[in-house]
């Protein structure tokens, strides 16, 4: 069976969970064996191993995490030839895109971004113009690369001999025309990332001010959710941009998305449309958000919002 | 320095957009046609850069004839002078295509620096620097927030999940910006009047030595099987305050299990 390389996204050694997921997607279309940059596998195999994951490949230098993606297409590149597989996937986050779009020039493939769901024939769904339009295209030519949108698919374990294999170790000057000098880590680092998270708390116009998203984010964390911010809200300054969910924002689709004090313009519902779950609060009864929702309440948030979590706290606790 | 800034043109976002039923291209007549809002920052970053340091900043754009109008904005808003790629032979090319072309269009008026908005609002890839990059040789630095440059180095914020990675490479490099890195202008009465003399050099895929095997919808390395309009949404609950709306939206949310 022809192998489907995937590539992880990991923090140091934790796995992150678009890596199962795609592991899951992998196994049904051949053996999944993953990609992995930088110190870490070795700790991070269990979980790889958990999903199925036949293989792993380790280029384990630091010099791959230490310039822009240029040495993981450059490493992708290398086990394409080497190894022929049926398909590579990546996360359609903003670097695995851009790994996946330097990995198709490097190989003459064609390149699949944003997929929400890989088919029979490594037909890839993708849902276009902020979730009005589902398109189902295929890669014709060379090794079919899919970027494929994290919360998109269930991860299902199914055990796998994740067995350490070496890969290339060293990063071609070529590759190392940009060096990152600094990470610099921001605010929210104890919340899951917005577009991995299973729940998303947004806040909107409505919360008014700075310091109001501080009630977002207790709901938010009531629910162990990340929190996003419609358009509105980060061109007033009142939540950091990267948090931004929207058509030039963030794309999220999580399980349950919390619309709160959001109208629904069509730049916001652009980026949460897909969702499976949606929740709406919102004074305004005539807002579109609420066309979305599938439970809404027509009230004022902050008082809505406290009481919901008291409720969820009590819940919780008992 | 000599700045080159990308300019895509698209169907408004807040218009219905679609796609044609004949070759599964975007209809480009169903909706009205703008400048990627997104590019704006890109164009306002180059003029900041070239105020700063000197130079030109010279708008290139790849696309069918009304493109025009988006790269009329773009000189309006202060840019010297453009480039217009515009050829039959490009209809329906993917992004590995458009990249192919716009790379040959740089090599031939040559650059410092290449700045592009994130993404279209249009295809949403977000891959279009990487991909120059990738064809010109020179260094990525993408997602910017921040840039800094004395000409010969360049340092950027790449916006990161977590907050963001300091990046530094020398020029010559292709950049892309975020919308948080400035507040782009508005063309003047004066700029809009200017722009109409500025020059715009028209290219075609034979001017530019674009193989016009290598792109287009036929050379595209992917294919649209089938699309279809998502179903709407059926109708959820929803219900008006009345001092227990925090409570009923709890039992929703008992109810789906997700508390």
């Amino acid at each position: 069976m022809a192998e489907i390389l995937v590539l992880a996204e990991h923090s140091g050694e934790t796995v992150k969970k678009v890596t199962c997921e795609l592991l899951t997607l992998a196994r049904r279309f051949g053996e999944p064996a993953v990609v992995w940059t930088g110190p870490g596998a070795e700790a991070g195999r269990d979980r790889l191993a958990e999903f199925g994951a036949a293989k792993v490949y380790v280029a384990a230098g630091e010099e791959f995490d230490d310039y822009v993606v240029a040495p993981k297409a450059e490493l992708l590149a290398a086990l394409v030839a080497a190894g022929s597989p049926a398909a590579v996937l990546v996360a359609s986050t903003p670097e695995g895109r851009e790994v996946a779009a330097r990995l198709a020039v490097k190989t003459g493939s064609g390149l699949i971004t944003d997929a929400v769901g890989i088919g029979d024939g490594l037909v890839a769904e993708q849902s276009i113009f902020g979730g009005a339009i589902v398109v189902k295209s295929r890669v014709t030519a060379g090794t079919p690369i899919i970027a494929v949108r994290p919360n998109a698919t269930t991860p299902e374990p199914s055990p796998g001999a994740a067995e350490i294999v070496a890969a290339g170790t060293d990063v071609s000057d070529a590759a190392k025309g940009a060096r990152v000098t600094e990470r610099v880590v921001q605010e929210g680092g104890e919340r899951p990332e917005l577009t991995e998270a299973s729940i998303v708390v947004s806040g909107g116009r409505g919360v008014g001010n700075a310091e109001n998203f501080a009630l977002i984010e207790k709901l938010a964390d009531a629910l162990g959710a990340a929190v996003g911010a419609s358009r509105a809200a980060t061109d007033a300054g009142w939540y950091p941009h990267q948090f931004q969910v929207g058509q030039t924002g963030k794309m999220v689709s999580p399980q349950l998305y919390l619309a709160v004090g959001i109208s629904g313009a069509i730049q916001h519902r652009a980026g949460m449309q897909t969702s499976k779950t949606i929740m709406v609060i919102n004074k305004d009864a005539e807002a579109p958000i609420f066309e979305l929702a599938d439970f809404g309440v027509v009230g004022d948030l902050f008082s809505v919002v406290p009481q919901l979590i008291d409720e969820i706290q009590q819940r919780s606790g008992s | 320095m000599n700045i080159v800034v990308c300019v895509k043109q698209v169907p408004d976002t807040g218009s219905e957009r679609t796609l044609k039923a004949a070759d599964s291209t975007l209809d480009r007549e169903s909706s009205d046609a703008l400048i990627n809002e997104l590019d704006e920052y890109a164009i306002e970053e180059g003029l900041r850069l070239a105020e700063a340091h000197g130079g030109e900043v010279t708008i290139l754009s790849m696309g069918p004839p009304k493109a025009s109008e988006s790269i009329r904005k773009a000189l309006s808003m202060g840019a010297d002078k453009a480039v217009h790629l515009v050829d039959d032979g490009l209809a329906g090319s993917d992004a590995l295509a458009t990249s192919e072309a716009i790379a040959a269009v740089l090599g031939r008026i040559g650059f410092d620096l290449v700045i592009l908005g994130s993404e279209s609002t249009d295809a949403r890839m977000g891959v279009l620097a990487a991909l120059l990059a990738e064809r010109l040789g020179v260094p990525q630095l993408s997602f910017a927030s921040k840039v800094e440059t004395d000409g010969q180095t360049i340092k950027i914020h790449r916006q990161a999940d977590y907050g963001y990675d300091k990046v530094e490479a020398s020029l010559p490099a292709v950049l892309s910006v975020v919308e948080k890195i400035n507040e782009p202008r508005y063309p003047s009465f004066k700029g809009i009047m200017a722009a109409k003399k500025k020059p715009v050099e028209t290219l075609s895929l034979a001017d530019a030595g674009v193989d016009p095997a290598r792109v287009g919808l036929a050379a595209s390395a992917s294919e649209v099987v089938s699309f279809a309009k998502r179903p709407p949404r059926q109708a959820g609950t929803i219900v008006k305050d009345e001092g227990d709306g925090g409570g009923k939206a709890a039992e929703f949310l008992a109810a789906q299990k997700f508390i």
